[in-house]
């Protein structure tokens, strides 16, 4: 269900896009969602095929995802790591003093249109 | 038939319902109004401890509320008959969270009755309302003691938005495996300037607190 909620804002910004650049029609809208920013990209596709017959501009547009990993810094040892295997705890030194260097992302990088 | 274009966006899909919330509180703060968004998981306990709350504090302030649901008009009724403030509902659509520009549509609603303190009741959800700001001037949340020390851990993003935590029904502590020390400790981790507050909506409990510490909030910030 959240991802339809994000399907509405992500038509909404793309639908004002492509009206300033006098597009009719929207072939594409690539997205880049990180691996731990809580969307499924599975059900974001979904949603997305059923809320684009909805609407005119993005009525045949693909929706194309492309994942970022999500890494994460120790800031004792200094070493990054995979987060999605270790969470929060650093696997070299065993501290919890980590922060997500990337991974949380959620942008729409471009669209393509005519 | 038209060359196809690439157009360049790189935007967060959740920056233009950011700009759309630092609009709204802005808005709010100069008309002086305060808005609480109040967030938690179905059954944890909002509109009792609403009720509650708004019983302690509506002959200082002019309160209206705002009940999201995806259905039904059961916790707006609840509130009118209960406290006898304003009280409206809003309906989702089938979504799990508010936004602000839904948050901005309900707000225009209550703001006739010339209310200096609007609280938002969100869609009962730890995951998606804290994606999403709301405009509200302050956030707060409820844990309570059936779902479990542990939900800091498993839900990070909801503990770190939020200024306040209430700690509900305390009073049934005994019959659950339920650690409070280690329930604000996993709180603290995930946000340090979190105010922690245990309460019980039930008996009253610990709601003097949480009107103190809006209070103080209120003064600050209109």
């Amino acid at each position: 269900m959240h991802e339809l909620g994000v399907v509405f804002h992500i038509i909404d910004d793309v639908t004002d896009v492509g009206k300033e650049n006098n597009l009719s029609n929207i072939e594409s809208v690539t997205l880049q969602l990180g691996t731990v920013s809580t969307v499924i990209p599975e059900y974001l596709t979904d949603c997305w095929k059923w809320a684009v017959k909805r609407t005119e501009l993005l009525k045949e547009a693909k929706l194309i995802i492309e994942p970022i990993e999500a890494i994460s810094h120790c800031e004792d040892c200094l070493t990054d790591f995979d987060t999605i295997k270790y969470g929060k705890t650093c696997p070299n030194c065993g501290s919890e003093h980590t922060y997500l260097l990337q991974g949380n992302e959620f942008m729409i990088k471009e669209i393509a249109g005519s | 038939m038209d060359k196809v274009k690439v157009i360049e966006i790189k935007r967060s899909v959740y920056e233009s319902n950011d700009r759309e919330a630092d609009k709204l509180r802005s808005e709010l703060k100069e008309k002086g109004i305060f808005l609480l968004n109040l967030m938690s998981s179905p059954g944890s306990g909002k509109t009792t401890t609403l009720k509650q709350t708004i019983n302690k504090m509506k002959d200082e302030f002019t309160i209206g509320v705002m009940e999201a649901d995806i259905d039904s008009d059961v916790d707006a009724i609840t509130i009118a008959k209960e406290t006898g403030v304003k009280s409206i509902q809003l309906h989702t659509g089938g979504m799990c969270h508010l936004d602000a520009g839904m948050t901005r549509q309900g707000l225009d609603e209550l703001i006739d009755s010339k209310i200096d303190f609007a609280i938002l009741e969100n869609v009962g959800n730890l995951v998606c309302p804290a994606e999403f700001d709301t405009g509200a001037t302050k956030n707060a949340m409820i844990l309570s003691v059936p779902e479990g020390h542990d939900k800091p851990l498993k839900y990070p993003l909801m503990f770190s938005i939020c200024d306040v935590v209430l700690i509900n029904k305390i009073d049934v502590m005994p019959y659950f495996d339920f650690d409070m020390d280690e329930c604000i400790k996993n709180i603290k981790y995930r946000n340090p300037k979190a105010e922690v507050i245990p309460i019980c909506a039930k008996t009253g409990e610990g709601i003097d607190k949480f009107a103190a510490w809006l209070k103080e909030q209120i003064k600050a910030n209109i």
